[in-house]
């Protein structure tokens, strides 16, 4: 594979492969001493640290070569000067020389041209060069592909000048390896790509390489030598989603080492890019021009982050002062922060944008070592100090055994906030303090007050643009203004004041192949999050979103100056008429508005358009220059002659010169626009550059709208204006979040967009940095674009035409978009399988498949080639195979009706397909098969993120078990369904409460990265050792890189959905502008799995819209050995696309839970197993022309892909789709389809040990019990034990305390992870993360070592994520519980001594009882259950509980208090706590401080379900019925 | 968009038909006025639909979900628009349509369907109540002339869009009257024609220029048109009718229905005709031959006469009460349909075939022989039946 290599150690892009998508996630930790005493014990504690933590990393296709790992630790003085005296050079003390570790080209040549560029760069810089010292490595300790990208490792001593001090020798340091980097990259030595500083430091070494953990010792033998000895030693251990070698992209970097990712990052790195001209520091002078790029290219999210660290760090900023900067906490949502720190986070916000993704970073710079976390704390971090001063930090509990008497305390990383070791102080510096310290550098309150403006402080504009009711109507259609953008989008954000939601996916040409003309942001696609980071809940998690922005002109950031903070502050982007009057009249210190026009003569077309674009470029480029600081780009004066700009192109246009010109930092660009009217144009615009929107044709139609009082109860424009911009600002919180970040700031520019059919020339001159992989239409069509809705607009209205275009995107209209799904299509198909008809259903497909006269989806435009040897159809595999590669769609019940349902899933077991519960759970009575021999059960169990009704007995009973990571419709999203369709039924299958509201969150909270989904996998298929694992991603760019990482993750199948499917119900802006169809997902993703040899270790299946034989055949030939449908089906059963499945009205009976509704119901089973029999017997057809015999031979066979000739389309003729049909250059053996199991490591569970030991019980019920140690390796303890038990009692389980066992050490991840009724687990020690994940009826118990000292209840003891979706059972934690305790607990009762953020998140059902400290934002999204938590700080009702949507009452009613006591007597008897004893001391004075927390939705159901029985016999919940005991 | 529930709230009512000892003693349109409140109910059913399949049934492609929703809304006016963006005469169709958007409403799939021609025709019925149609001519003129042959309801709605296009219209008419089919074709009862006049008087109004008695080609030389205007559109209509070619067919008294309707239509009208051409059912003994919509009109009309007695034949089976199984939805369905006239009175025959006619010596028709014959395509005689 050396030909791939490029400077990164990864493949060029090629296909649809591009490396910039690559993503890792990891396990990290350091070891250090407080008081700074060097030894070489922490050397090998550090090794030891990584070596239990290989679990998090991974391996590709070569089992020995991992990911990469490293250490980082002090200058081994001791070590360097013995050695360096053998090599006949002698070192100076300490800190008066430094050290470089150096990658350099294995051949000598190339090596020795290297090195002699840094020598010369480090005597230029008036350094001495000591000596070089051959790094001894031992390349048979590491794997195959690591040894044939190693590179040679060299180590260069320098000298430092006497008369500099330390800090300016580390600046020199920096200096020289900025410019070797940059010379040796831009020289012509060959094998340059090898040269890298993993470190040159006077303080720090970095030992890193692409290697397993354990085998780093054995490679850098020094690091196992007694005399290389360090205060410190921080480590990293990656997970990769790639399995390129890569030595360079191996952490720790020379400060900091990452876990997570940087969502921002494009942004962030573009911003940096763009402030180089204004740096400034007096501690470079000239030489800061050598620091450039500042951002290396090509570099990891970390390596970039670490270059920026580099920079703050060297020009001044201590690092935790960098640290905070970068990654701020979230303030602006937090009213409760001391003034002094909310001014410095608000002052170092308006200097620059932070880097905003889920990260848990340690950092170091040899004297200080720390971590810290982002806002969310999505990832684990814990530590524990022990009592002779050592620190052990690392992404789990127990990663190095220490004994429990020498604890001192115990603790985790908290979102926001920074642990830190001062190892020259010689203490931990608590985060309070370190802020405080911050905050009191400067008086940022005071320059924030005296330099940072507001709107409300402008005076009010003497005039305004009014509304011109006569006009508008033409001004509408010049902006290509639909019917239905006005009652679809604008009226209904006016009225609700929120997004408006759709269903049944969308089904319309992509812009590039439409007639319409279409507005340029139809063009983009936003990304979003899937398993390499979390989305965010902006609703339940608000606190840590911000739509604050800063707009003025950028300073230089290596200052700290009041002029620094010197900004206008918009509270959100959106401007009114009479805030934007008020910019562009401002006059407040430097800030000075222009307008400048972006019109274009219409009738000149492209050349009009090109030349307006270039003038509008140029005034903008003299506007800087002349000292304009807003610079407003405005569309307002449209007319006959004149056209607006696309204001996206506009914007990109000007954005594009300044950033050449560098002066974009020194304005900030706004948009006066008729255009955006919808979230994703907004969200464009902003991720474009933008620093604010003025929608005045949007804010004009509302008016027009309201005086013509089409707007619901005489609402005033005012209100609707104000409405339609919670709205939009609401739906932009939406879409920052899908993709994981956080704030407005972080976005702006970040770019997070795919462009879809947008030519390679427009995309580089005006959105450089975006992908376009399918070229496109150019500024050609654009123009054209804009003509025809200008011609539309100014020519004579007459009766012929509606006011405005009928548009037909979201709802069918005979003349306007095409859909695929039209009133021809569906009653063919509905005709052809009710009558079995195959010539009416061959009618179908043909109006599907010839697109040629509507171009709708890329695969209109492939062409199956025709094979030169046809086999005969009767040699071809019989249609009855082929049908058992297809899965229906994962359709909840609950969005569908049981009677669909289950149709569903009896067609599908009849014919050896598989359905797909939904994320709803399933009915027991479903599992056992009906008298007629049918069986209702679904093959595919789903596991998404809200958990609903996934018990043991539900993962046992399934062939394949999915983890929805993401859905075409709504990729990043959660869901919410309603109270009201929560009925009886849908509450018992998801364990909750009839009448209350049940959320999905937007992320799997046990999936915030790579190396967590293979943990999930680890999970389920421990309880279900037989299901196959499948992992559903939706198409996006970068969909490859991950399929790579869920085949490294161990999935068994991938699920590569495209965006136009999706059955349910979603805010419109999703459905059509998320995801990328799966034709560009699926060839990705084949690509990248055959170019890391992994595609043949997992099943492809793709899914998004399929509807005939055709696309069956193009994706199996693009890589694709499974299909899913789901649209299609429903409309074989009677589906018509009515389109209102959110409203629980379909009037055939399939999207409702209306019983009269449902009664409608006409769907058989024989309708679907027609349609697919259909599906399969044109399968067969296109088998034999194509010449293949077995399904199989046909997978992955692109080679038979065309594209389709003669395709003369106005837009779609510059669509070039080889890319997609590209076909990386491999040798024959690497399989193209899955030919071989995963290994999931399941031989060495402790599990076999457990269930071994459990016979007795598992046979005959006799009650068993069991002792082991456990260590934090052990994960998913007690999982396969409880599948065990499932599959012979069910959901009974067995009689409670059957299989008792005991534990003594740190337990892994998921201890007790759907644990099943019958199994107590007691475990003495602590537990990491996901700690009764699940929990189906066990129970656990957790209590420190009775030998500690330290106090329980304020240490640490389990993990993040705990009781996540558990249904019932019961747990006791004898300490503290880390972030989300019991988040969407809908069934288990707990006692816990202190929680972290957002306990009892989503809870809707259970009970919870929490005796201490919490974190904030307790009870978010609770509909269900109840918590108690004792107050004892006295600040839960203010600054701890989120109250939308729970009540604090306090515990006094005779039950509630009985119903506590008995809880923590409970919690007493089986875990011994002090504190538990202390409260029971002193009940009667502690009760008062008791809060009850009791959610509005459950208290107002409970007063009508006493009166009726909710619950069937049989099912029992726990927790409802205390509660019915409770109120009796 | 739409009351989401409102088709699981409230069932299908139409306007309700006069009664027939009524209506069968004059002229006048058969059906009630629906009122407003019950209107905007029925508006209120419409499941504004993804696919909405009645837009497609629809041979004009209607708006329909999008009026509906506007006369739920109680917003007359923009119904009016939309309406009329797609048809220029929807007080015609709203009357005398078959109305397949309705056999193709997705609530008809389970329910009884949206009442969209009634919808249809009050919305434009409200517009003329109001004066909100009035005249629209255009801005300016292209200065280009159009000649339209036939005024037939295409002529006239191209007239209609061409002059409002700026272009000078002329429509020819061979018959005295503007109207075509619609005039002459439609009974009164179905459709009054002071309903087509008021449309002309507003095409006449915005310009276009009508000219009867004017046979192009016969009484107007073509190349009169050829050089007047730049274009001519031929809008003649198909006269041909379908004749029955059995023995006896030349005796008196066998009729076609487009000699017999247009005589009932003009005495309407107030003219006086030539009584030794009157073609008149009072006191007769009447059979009409052919058993859809023609036949209908033609039933109305003789019931109007005053018969002895009216049979009506028809050659295929008896269509199934409810849609048959071979015209699925949304397909147009085949079933028995029972219009204004069906009530009226007469005796619905189906399945025979007439084979001749006999007549008495005076040349005048007496008998109608036929056979009852089975389905078709080949109409097979039924055993034991003769004529």
């Amino acid at each position: 594979m050396q030909h791939w290599k490029t400077s990164n150690g990864l493949p060029p892009p090629q296909g649809l492969y591009d490396p910039t998508h690559e993503h890792d996630a990891c396990g990290i930790g350091f070891v250090a001493s407080i008081r700074g005493e060097k030894s070489h014990k922490i050397i090998e504690q550090g090794i030891q640290v990584l070596i239990n933590l290989t679990h998090r990393g991974a391996c590709g296709c070569d089992p020995e070569t991992g990911d990469g790992a490293g250490v980082l630790i002090q200058i081994p003085h001791k070590f360097f000067a013995r050695e360096c005296e053998a090599l006949g050079f002698s070192l100076p003390q300490p800190g008066e020389y430094a050290v470089g570790m150096t990658f350099l080209p294995v051949e000598k040549h190339p090596r020795l041209n290297c090195e002699g560029v840094l020598e010369r760069i480090v005597r230029e810089e008036g350094l001495s060069v000591l000596g070089w010292r051959d790094t001894p490595v031992n390349g048979d300790a590491i794997g195959r592909v690591g040894r044939a990208s190693q590179p040679y490792i060299q180590q260069i001593f320098l000298g430092r000048p006497a008369e500099m001090d330390e800090d300016a020798f580390e600046r020199k340091l920096y200096i020289v390896r900025k410019r070797a980097e940059k010379e040796v990259a831009e020289s012509e030595i060959e094998d340059k790509e090898f040269f890298y500083v993993p470190s040159l430091s006077a303080r720090t070494i970095v030992y890193k390489g692409l290697l397993l953990a354990p085998q780093i010792a054995n490679f850098y033998g020094e690091l196992s030598d007694p005399d290389a000895e360090s205060a410190l030693c921080l480590v990293h251990q990656r997970f990769s989603t790639n399995t390129f070698p890569s030595w360079k992209l191996a952490h720790p970097y020379r400060y900091v080492a990452h876990n997570g990712e940087i969502n921002t990052l494009k942004g962030n790195v573009a911003w940096m890019h763009a402030r180089q001209s204004i740096l400034a520091s007096p501690l470079f002078g000239d030489d800061i021009k050598n620091l450039f790029p500042i951002v290396e290219p090509a570099g990891s999210d970390s390596a970039s982050f670490d270059n920026a660290v580099e920079l703050l760090f060297q020009s001044g900023r201590s690092l935790p002062h960098v640290m905070s900067m970068l990654i701020p906490e979230a303030w602006a949502g937090n009213p409760h922060m001391k003034p002094e720190k909310r001014a410095f986070y608000e002052y170092h916000c308006s200097l620059m944008e932070p880097w905003d993704g889920p990260a848990a970073i340690t950092f170091t710079d040899g004297r200080v070592i720390g971590a810290t976390l982002d806002r969310n704390g999505l990832r684990p971090g814990r530590y524990v100090v022990t009592d002779d001063d050592l620190v052990v930090m690392a992404s789990e509990a127990g990663v190095l055994s220490v004994p429990p008497e020498k604890i001192k305390s115990k603790g985790r990383l908290q979102p926001g906030k920074m642990f830190l070791v001062d190892t020259v102080e010689g203490r931990i510096i608590a985060d309070k303090e370190i802020k405080k310290r911050l905050s009191s550098r400067q008086p940022y309150a005071e320059w924030l007050k005296e330099n940072q403006i507001t709107l409300d402080q402008l005076p009010e504009p003497t005039r305004m643009h009014a509304a011109d009711h006569a006009t508008i109507l033409s001004r509408q259609r010049a902006f290509g203004y639909t019917d239905e953008d006005l009652k679809m989008i604008i009226e209904p954000m006016a009225t609700k004041g929120e997004e408006p939601v759709g269903s049944m996916g969308t089904d319309t040409p992509l812009a590039c192949l439409s007639d319409k003309p279409q507005p340029l942001f139809n063009y983009f696609k936003q990304l979003f999050a899937q398993v390499t980071n979390p989305p965010i809940d902006p609703i339940r998690e608000e606190m840590v979103m911000s739509l604050i922005s800063y707009i003025g002109t950028e300073r230089n950031i290596l200052d700290e100056t009041p002029e620094n903070c010197h900004t206008l502050k918009l509270p959100h982007p959106i401007l009114t008429n009479r805030d934007l009057e008020k910019l562009r009249r401002v006059s407040r210190g430097d800030l000075l508005a222009i307008t400048l026009p972006a019109l274009f003569r219409a009738a000149d077309g492209e050349a009009g358009l090109r030349s307006a674009l270039d003038e509008l470029s140029k005034r903008a480029s003299l506007a800087v220059k002349s000292g304009y600081t807003l610079l407003i780009l405005s569309d307002r004066g449209v007319d006959k002659d004149y056209a607006p700009i696309p204001s996206l192109l506009a914007l990109a246009a000007v954005h594009n010169l300044l950033v050449r010109e560098e002066t974009r930092t020194l304005v900030a660009l706004i948009i006066e626009s008729g255009e955006p009217r919808e979230v994703m144009h907004f969200a464009l615009l902003i991720g474009y550059g933008a620093s604010a929107i003025n929608p005045y044709l949007a804010i004009e139609t509302l008016e027009d709208l309201a005086a013509r009082s089409y707007l619901p109860g005489q609402m005033t424009p005012d209100v609707a204006i104000k409405h339609f911009i919670k709205a939009v600002n609401k739906g932009l919180l939406k879409t920052f979040s899908k993709m994981g970040i956080s704030t407005l700031q972080s976005y702006r520019g970040a770019q997070v967009f795919e462009a879809i059919g947008l030519n390679k020339d427009l995309v580089n001159t005006y959105f450089s940095g975006t992908t376009s992989r399918i070229g496109g239409v150019g500024l050609n069509v654009l123009a054209r674009e804009a003509q025809l809705k200008h011609e539309f607009a100014f020519r004579a209205v007459t009766d012929a035409d509606t006011e405005l275009a009928v548009g037909g995107s979201y709802h069918f209209r005979v003349n306007g978009e095409y859909h695929l799904l039209n009133p021809l299509t569906i009653s063919k198909l509905q005709h052809s399988v009710r009558e079995q008809n195959f010539k009416t259903f061959q009618e179908y497909t043909e109006l599907i498949d010839s697109q040629s006269q509507n171009l709708a989806t890329l695969r209109s435009l492939i062409k199956i080639k025709k094979a030169r040897k046809p086999v005969a159809i009767e040699q071809v595999e019989p249609a009855k195979e082929i049908v058992k590669r297809f899965t229906t769609g994962a359709m909840s019940f609950g969005s569908i009706s049981k009677e669909a349902h289950e149709t569903l899933a009896i067609a599908m077991n009849r014919i050896g397909g598989k359905s797909n519960t939904g994320e709803g759970g399933e009915d027991e009575e479903r599992y056992q098969k009906d008298a007629n021999g049918d069986w209702r059960r679904s093959a595919i169990k789903q596991v998404a993120s809200a958990r609903f009704g996934v018990t043991t007995n539900y993962l046992v009973n399934a062939d394949e078990l999915q983890i929805k990571m993401a859905q075409g419709a709504k990729p990043g999203e959660g869901g919410q369904l309603p109270g009201h369709k929560v009925d009886e039924i849908i509450a018992r299958l998801r364990h909750s409460i009839p009448g209350v509201g049940l959320i999905s969150p937007p992320p799997h909270h046990d999936i915030y990265s790579i190396e967590d989904l293979a943990q999930l996998i680890y999970d389920l298929k421990n309880t279900n050792p037989q299901a196959r694992i499948s992992v559903k991603l939706v198409s996006e760019i970068g969909v490859g890189t991950v399929a790579a990482g869920v085949a490294k993750a161990h999935a068994d199948v991938v699920l590569i959905s495209g965006d136009s499917g999706g059955t349910g119900a979603s805010p419109l802006s999703s459905i059509k502008h998320a995801g990328i169809p799966w034709e560009l997902g699926l060839a990705e993703t084949q690509q990248v799995l055959l170019m890391n040899d992994l595609r043949s270790r997992i099943r492809v299946q793709t899914d998004g819209k399929l509807q005939t034989g055709r696309d069956v055949v193009i994706a199996a030939l693009l890589g694709a050995e499974e299909f899913g449908f789901a649209t299609t089906p429903l409309v074989a059963m009677g589906c018509i696309m009515l389109r209102k499945c959110h409203l629980n009205t379909c009037s055939v009976g399939i999207a409702t839970q209306d019983p009269e509704l449902r009664k409608k119901f006409a769907g058989k089973p024989e309708h679907v197993i027609n349609y697919f029999f259909f599906i399969a017997e044109q399968v067969r057809q296109y088998m034999a022309d194509l010449g293949f015999r077995r399904f199989d031979e046909m997978v992955g066979r692109v080679d038979m892909l065309d594209v389709q000739p003669a395709i003369d389309h106005w837009k779609a003729r510059g669509v070039d789709l080889s890319a997609i049909l590209y076909n990386p250059p491999l040798p024959g053996r690497v399989a193209r389809h899955c030919v071989q199991a995963q290994d999931h490591g399941l031989a060495n569970a402790l599990d076999h040990q457990l269930i071994a030991r459990a016979t007795a019980a598992l046979e005959n019920r006799e009650p068993v019990e069991m002792n082991f140690p456990i260590r934090n390796v052990h994960r998913t303890v007690g999982a396969m034990l409880s599948g065990e038990i499932a599959r012979r009692y069910g959901s009974d389980g067995l009689p409670d305390d059957t299989i008792r066992i005991n534990f003594e050490g740190s337990a892994g991840q998921s201890f007790g992870a759907f644990l099943a009724k019958g199994v107590t687990l007691t475990l003495e020690g602590d537990a990491n993360d996901y700690a009764g994940k699940g929990l189906s009826g066990g129970k656990i118990v957790v209590y420190p070592p009775k030998q500690s000292h330290f106090a329980a209840e304020e240490n640490i003891l389990i993990g993040n994520v705990s009781l996540y979706g558990a249904t019932s059972g019961e747990a006791f934690f004898n300490g503290m519980a880390g972030e989300r305790f019991a988040v969407r607990n809908s069934g288990a009762t707990a006692v816990v001594e202190g929680v972290g953020d957002h306990g009892c998140e989503y809870m809707t059902n259970g009970l919870v009882v929490v005796l201490g400290a919490c974190g904030r934002n307790f009870a978010a999204g609770m509909s269900g259950g109840i918590a108690y938590v004792f107050d004892e700080r006295g600040d839960f009702t203010e600054e701890r509980c989120n109250l939308a949507s729970v009540d604090l009452e306090p515990v006094i009613e005779p039950r509630d208090v009985e119903l506590v006591h008995g809880l923590v007597s409970r919690h007493f008897e089986l875990t011994g706590s002090k504190r538990a004893k202390c409260i029971l001391d002193t009940w009667a004075d502690i009760l008062p401080r008791f809060i009850k927390i009791f959610p509005h939705e459950f208290k107002r159901v409970l007063g009508v379900s006493r009166t009726r029985q909710p619950y069937v016999p049989g099912q029992p919940l726990p927790v409802p019925e205390l509660v019915e005991a409770l109120h009796g | 968009m739409g009351k989401a529930s409102g088709f699981m709230e409230h069932s299908r009512e139409t306007a309700t038909r006069r009664p027939v000892t009524e209506r069968v003693n004059d002229w006048f349109e058969i059906y009630q006025d629906f009122p407003e409140e019950k209107l905007r109910t029925q508006g209120a059913r419409c499941m504004d639909c993804g696919v909405p399949f009645c837009h497609t049934g629809c041979p004009v492609n209607n708006l329909i979900p999008d009026w509906n929703d506007l006369v739920y809304h109680g917003r007359w006016k923009e119904a009016l628009r939309q309406l009329h963006s797609t048809n220029n005469f929807p007080e015609f169709t709203g009357r005398i349509c078959p109305a397949p958007c309705e056999a193709a409403c997705v609530l008809g799939i389970n329910e009884p369907a949206v009442t969209i021609k009634q919808i249809e025709k009050s919305i434009v019925e409200r517009g003329w109540g109001e004066g909100l149609i009035r005249p629209e001519p255009p801005k300016f003129r292209s200065g280009k002339k159009v000649a339209i042959v036939g005024s037939g309801p295409a002529g006239l709605a191209a007239a209609q869009q061409l002059n409002r296009a700026g272009h000078w219209v002329t429509v020819y008419e061979k018959a005295d009257r503007i109207g075509g089919l619609l005039r002459y074709g439609i009974p009164e009862f179905k459709m009054e024609k002071r309903i087509v006049d008021r449309r002309l008087e507003q095409m006449e109004a915005e310009g276009v220029k009508f000219v009867t008695n004017a046979h192009v080609g016969h009484s107007i030389p073509v190349e009169d048109l050829q050089r007047e205007f730049d274009a001519i559109l031929l809008a003649g209509g198909a006269e041909a009718p379908r004749d029955l070619n059995v023995p006896g067919r030349e005796l008196r008294g066998l009729h076609f229905a487009m000699d017999f309707l247009p005589q009932a239509n003009k005495r309407c009208q107030g003219d006086m005709l030539d009584s030794s051409l009157d073609i008149l059912a009072t006191g007769k003994s009447v059979i009409i031959i052919g058993g859809g919509d023609t036949g209908a009109d033609c039933l109305g009309t003789v019931h109007r006469q005053r018969p002895i007695s009216v049979h009506q034949f028809e050659i295929m089976p008896m269509p199934p009460a409810e849609r048959a199984s071979q015209t699925p939805w949304p397909l147009w369905p085949m079933q028995l349909r029972v219009e204004g006239a069906h009530e009226e009175g007469g005796i619905r025959e189906w399945g025979v075939a007439t084979t001749k006619f006999t007549g008495d010596a005076n040349g005048n028709v007496k008998q109608l022989h036929g056979i009852k014959v089975g389905p078709p395509p080949k109409f097979e005689p039924r055993e034991g039946t003769s004529s």
